[in-house]
């Protein structure tokens, strides 16, 4: 009998039992342990096999049956989360193929240390799902797409960021000034010296060398392993203020934030990996050619269809590296006398590839719907600019789902506007493919559009499928004419086969041809966890960007001193995190990036949640005003349609004015509510 | 009497304004400042006032844009009608005949790559068109690494470098990459294609010029153009030309500032396949004081004792160049392509070049194959002699032998391109649609004799190109990949069997 037959996550679960599960979830995946606060009993119900015998794990598995058994029917005791044999999770049993094969352990055989290890590792880059409510549907509710609310913190707050960069100028220019006289050798790449030119300007360098310099070991911290639920750092120091970095020779635990891994297909055990094993066996790590000559293997044909198949579209075609897909990929599709009309915080990538197409570039505001058509009107009928000839066509290239701010394209609007004004419509699903919509197939997905209305699919494979590489899609015309006019399937190496074994076996388990429900639970899983930690810093005060359903979730920090302050308090916690300033964002608005992921367990959410509030409170980054959401839950029997009118009730009897509250919940309150919560509209 | 009254009129308006007038803070500071500026000379106060109305005619003034001076002022039902019968072309033109021939045809390798493969037609031929020169894909160690990393990283970073993407592997591949070179830093980038492309813009910027070889590849052009340098042309690996250019742009920018010069070339030409000179080079580049930028993507792993490439074949100190740019996808098995240079050419990549930044990292496993081929390189430098003898083989079955194709390439490389004789061209009148469809019928032909080349891709035009941009144009050529996995008298084989379809093609064509 299959360990999977044991599902305790089936319907079937009865659903009075969430008290113990709750119980249970606090120490079924306790902090890893490396994490010092954590506590002796916590260690006892680890799943960690460095501090525990095989009694242990017995007595453990005794107890927690014991406690169970009051509650659980017999059969699903054995395989029920709650227990602390971790071996028997079923999410486990269905993430990991390799153990489905096996007897099903019995409460009275622990698992022997080294499948306890094995089962360690594969929790650490997938955790097992805690309970069968945490999950959600990424879907579009119907209805007009809400814009994201912006909100904006204190005054004082924008007041400190201004004069903390004038102060860091200042004080920057000082040094420079000393430094020039007194330490010439270090400036020596800066200045003119017999004959040559400066190798970099001195004024571009100003911002790197003064400004990115000092909290420059926030950044490209070297890792080891697989960047899954967690993420190994290699620790390193600097005696030179980041100049130079040395490796202390030890490692980090830490939960992961920060990877675009969000169905958590990084992983190096499991169907997947089993799948890339198979291949490298069978075709070794690369072809050895550019795909026009002989790159294509039979390998590449069928991860070609199955993209294809994915994203809905006739045909497409892979490339071996997301950015040069798009910087390829402009070049081929429009030239002189085109336009192309980019939202403003499109990808570098992106940029590049136009400006290497020589068409003329014009752009809107961030998702902006209506200064799009303001845009399209006055280009269109303007025409070509001197000559007034018709453009040849125009390009409106948005992305799906936008890395720095979160926020979604407004698809329906593009789709209305596309057919009044006869643009061609280019979607960049770099982040959203696989990460959006009921089944994972990106933001087409997501507002249930036919992907036909959009022209062309772009979007990687190195972030949801936790391979590398790019795919367009589209019309097989299309697509047919791209391979022999786009540069990169010309001289560009072609995808190695290892990687395009990873994409297809990820693609396969999410439209469930492989391990069928697998996909399902990771789409579900990734779409709660988006809105749980989203609601949750909504709730504990932090200014949060971006729009519900999204995995990547920005939290405004403003000063830029908080910057490297909340990076470190976070490492500090065992958390790792993406920090980014200037000139990724706007000089004000500095922010931490957390990256949701399907591998998250809600304890690890928790867990950030909990770093999040005291972080917040000693850095003070509580200061949301409540309109973007987050505030108190409305009472029972006022359902959300019926809000305003309630709110124009107690306008007269409670408060004078009925304004928006700060919401400044308490963690556990959070930790309580949040999942009931997530399931409605968020507010 | 009336006009009594009209002044006294007057008067009050003109006390009650002065009234007013004080009650505004700062009034006082305002007229103290309007006496002591009078100074008895009213045109001075005359000037002041009519600067004091400009500024604020010019600040109220409507804003407008330096670049629509033609704008055409619309009526917003002359715009809709102007938007309805706006018909835009189709997003991409229909494919021509040549091109659709081309993605019929196009080869299906069905398993490894290796120096047979098969097809997905279900022939197995003798491939001659993977740079598989040392016959490492299929290696079994190679893929035992391979899979040793997988169970320890998984596949793919899920990161850009700049954040959490930047593992040990690849510091490690970097170090191995910079120690073999020789260089002191090195920087990796997810594929090689599009190093270069990053690398030249990272530095050169609007107003630094670039003198570049006319023969460059496409990824290179590709960077020139993104760059906005000027870009200076000489011809394709004359030295003579390069010095002419070189003195020219010294001469023309004695008088302005100093801007950074760079010299941009190939050590393999990919598109003609022969050899820079890089002595010569260095020895201008110093003399007119430029700095090089040496693409190594096909000469890396191929030319030099243990395939350190160009610097160790002509004996060059690697420090002089100042960018080596090379592949790791090629002859290393690997993927990815890499830039080494200094620390600080080094430094400023990994945060300036678009390819690196904004781009996930390598897959650990790619680096790690990378890696695994150099040291291979380095402790078995003896590998490379079969490949050697195999190209000489080859060589001497089709260049002196043919009488229609000739090798461009440098009897060193791997990669031969064979060009159509000049005399052929000529008397033939062929243009370079006409050869490229004669060398993809010998293409063709081969493959129907059982051996697997391809032949030198145009580069792509760009979208709506005039006349005008289309700029140097490559010599078709076919290409012939030679590989160590085939014995002497296979490669032998298969030279025959190339010089016969060659002969075959272009005589049937004549008829």
């Amino acid at each position: 009998m299959s360990r999977r037959a044991l599902n305790p996550f089936a319907s079937t679960y009865p659903p009075n039992h969430s008290t113990t599960t709750t119980y249970n979830e606090k120490y079924d995946m306790p902090r890893r342990a490396s994490t010092p606060r954590v506590k002796k009993f916590a260690n006892f119900f680890s799943t960690s096999p460095k501090s525990k015998s095989e009694t242990q794990t017995a007595t453990a598995a005794l107890l927690a049956a014991a406690a169970s058994q009051q509650l659980n029917t017999p059969s699903t005791q054995i395989s029920s989360p709650s227990l602390s044999l971790p071996t028997i999770s079923l999410s486990t049993a269905r993430a990991d193929s390799a153990n489905m094969d096996e007897p099903p352990t019995t409460l009275f055989q622990p698992p022997s240390p080294a499948e306890a290890r094995r089962i360690a590792k594969a929790h650490a880059q997938f955790g097992p799902l805690g309970h069968h409510t945490h999950r959600y549907t990424s879907r579009h509710q119907g209805g007009s797409f809400p814009e994201p609310v912006m909100d904006e913190p204190p005054y004082y707050y924008l007041l400190t960021t201004y004069l903390s960069y004038l102060i860091l100028i200042i004080f920057g220019h000082v040094r420079d000034y000393f430094g020039k006289r007194f330490r010439k050798q270090d400036y020596r790449h800066l200045q003119a010296h017999d004959g040559y030119a400066a190798l970099n300007s001195d004024f571009d360098n100003f911002y790197i060398r003064r400004l990115k310099m000092r909290i420059n070991d926030c950044f490209a911290r070297p890792v080891t392993g697989v960047p899954g639920r967690y993420i190994t750092l290699i620790d390193r120091k600097s005696d030179d203020h980041n100049l130079h970095f040395k490796l202390t020779g030890t490692t980090t635990e830490t939960l992961n934030m920060s990877s675009y891994n969000y169905l958590g297909f990084a992983q190096s055990e499991g169907p997947c990996a089993d799948f890339v094993e198979d291949n490298i066996k069978r075709y070794g790590v690369t072809v050895n050619s550019a795909r026009a000559d002989v790159g294509t293997s039979d390998l590449h044909v069928e991860a070609e269809e199955l993209i294809a198949r994915f994203v809905g579209k006739e045909s497409a075609m892979v490339f071996s590296m997301g950015f040069g897909t798009n910087a390829t990929s402009f070049p081929a599709l429009i030239g002189k006398g085109c336009l192309l009309i980019s939202d403003e915080l499109n990808h570098a990538s992106i940029r590049f590839g136009a400006r290497l197409s020589g068409a003329m570039i014009e752009m809107f505001k961030h998702n902006d719907v209506k200064d799009l058509e303001r845009l399209l009107r006055e280009v269109i009928s303007q025409g070509q600019p001197r000559t007034h000839r018709p453009w040849k066509r125009i390009l409106v290239v948005v992305e799906g789902l936008y890395s720095m701010e979160g926020t979604m394209c407004n698809l329906p609007g593009l789709v209305a506007l596309k057919k009044k004004y006869k643009f061609n419509l280019f979607v960049d699903e770099a982040h959203s493919i696989g990460a959006l919509g009921p089944k994972g197939r990106g933001v087409c997905d997501y507002f249930g559009i036919d992907p036909s209305e959009v022209d062309i699919l772009m979007g990687t494979l190195t972030k949801s499928f936790g391979a590398n590489g790019g795919y367009i899609a589209g019309d097989k015309a299309i697509i047919d004419k791209l391979r022999v006019t786009n540069a990169g399937s010309i001289y560009g190496e072609s995808p190695a086969p290892p990687v395009l074994a990873q994409i297809c076996s990820a693609l396969r388990i999410i439209a469930g041809e492989f391990i069928p429900g697998q996909g399902e639970e990771r789409l579900q899983r990734l779409a709660f966890n988006s809105r749980y930690l989203r609601l949750g810093l909504k709730r504990l005060g932090f200014i949060v960007y971006g729009h519900d359903d999204s995995p990547i979730i920005p939290v405004l920090l403003y000063n830029p001193a908080k910057m490297p302050a909340f990076s470190h308090e976070m490492l500090k916690r065992k958390i790792s995190v993406v920090v980014v300033g200037y000139p990724a964002t706007p000089l004000v608005s500095s922010r931490a990036r957390f990256c949701v992921s399907a591998a998250h367990t809600k304890d690890d959410l928790d867990r950030l949640l909990e770093a999040c509030d005291e972080i917040g409170n000693v850095l003070q980054l509580k200061f949301s005003s409540g309109v973007a959401g987050g505030a108190e839950p409305l009472p029972e029997g006022i359902s959300l349609e019926m809000e305003k009118e309630w709110k124009r009730a107690q306008k007269g009897t409670i408060q004078g004015e009925m304004n928006f509250q700060p919401p400044r919940w308490k963690l556990e309150d959070v930790l309580k509510r949040g999942v009931q919560d997530v399931k409605v509209p968020l507010r | 009497m009336d006009l009594q009254y009209a002044q006294s009129w007057l008067d009050d308006i003109l006390n009650e304004v002065s009234l007013q007038f004080q009650k505004v803070p700062g009034s006082a500071i305002f007229l103290r400042y309007v006496k002591s500026s009078y100074q008895n000379d009213p045109v001075r106060s005359a000037v002041e006032f009519f600067l004091v109305v400009f500024a604020i005619f010019y600040l109220l003034s409507p804003k407008y844009s330096t670049q629509k001076k033609s704008y055409v002022t619309l009526s917003d039902e002359e715009i809709d009608e102007l938007v309805e019968d706006w018909t835009p072309e189709p997003l991409v033109a229909p494919q021509t005949p040549f091109e659709e021939t081309e993605n019929e045809k196009r080869p299906v390798i069905v398993g490894p790559t290796g120096p047979k493969s098969r097809l997905s037609n279900g022939r197995t031929v003798t491939n001659l068109a993977s740079y598989n020169f040392y016959n490492l894909v299929t290696n079994e160690t190679l893929k035992e690494k391979a899979i040793q990393v997988l169970r320890n990283y998984g596949v793919g970073p899920c990161s850009p470098p700049g954040f959490y993407g930047t593992q040990d592997v690849h510091i490690k591949t970097e170090g191995d990459i910079a120690a073999h070179l020789g260089a002191s830093a090195c920087i990796m980038y997810a594929q090689a294609f599009s190093t270069i492309s990053s690398v030249i813009p990272a530095f050169s910027k609007r107003g630094d010029i670039i003198v570049a070889d006319r023969a460059v590849n496409y990824a290179i052009r590709k960077g020139i153009q993104i760059s906005r340098s000027t870009v200076r042309w000489y011809d394709h690996n004359d030295v003579e030309d390069m010095e002419r250019v070189l003195e020219k742009v010294v001469r023309e920018q004695r008088k302005k500032p100093l801007t950074r010069r760079f010299i941009v070339t190939e050590g393999l030409f990919e598109n003609v396949g022969d050899m820079v000179d890089l002595p010569k080079i260095i020895e201008l580049k110093l003399k007119y004081k430029f700095r090089l930028i040496l693409d190594e993507t096909w000469s890396y792993g191929v030319l030099g004792r243990t395939g350190r490439g160009i610097t160790e074949h002509q004996n060059v100190d690697v420090a002089e160049v100042d960018m080596i740019i090379g592949s790791l996808a090629g002859p290393l098995c690997g993927g990815g392509g890499f830039c080494a240079g200094s620390d600080e050419i080094v430094e400023h990549q990994r945060i300036s070049a678009a390819a690196y930044t904004f781009s996930a990292a390598l897959p650990a496993m790619l680096a790690t194959t990378a890696s695994e081929v150099i040291s291979m390189l380095q402790t078995n430098p003896e590998m490379l002699t079969p490949l050697r003898d195999n190209i000489k083989a080859m060589w001497t079955q089709l260049d002196p032998r043919s009488d229609w194709v000739y090798c461009t390439s440098s009897p060193d490389n791997p990669i031969m391109l064979l060009a159509l004789k000049p005399e052929l061209i000529l008397s033939r009148k062929l243009s370079i649609a006409d050869q490229e469809q004669l060398l993809q019928d010998v293409v063709d032909e081969c493959l129907t004799n059982g051996v697997l080349i391809t032949r030198v891709k145009s580069m792509p035009r760009p979208v709506n190109a005039t006349t005008k941009d289309i700029g140097w144009e490559l010599q078709p050529a076919l290409k012939v990949c030679v590989t160590c996995g085939l014995t002497r008298k296979e490669i032998e084989k298969a030279g025959i069997t190339i010089r016969h379809a060659v002969t075959k093609v272009v005589t049937k064509r004549r008829s």
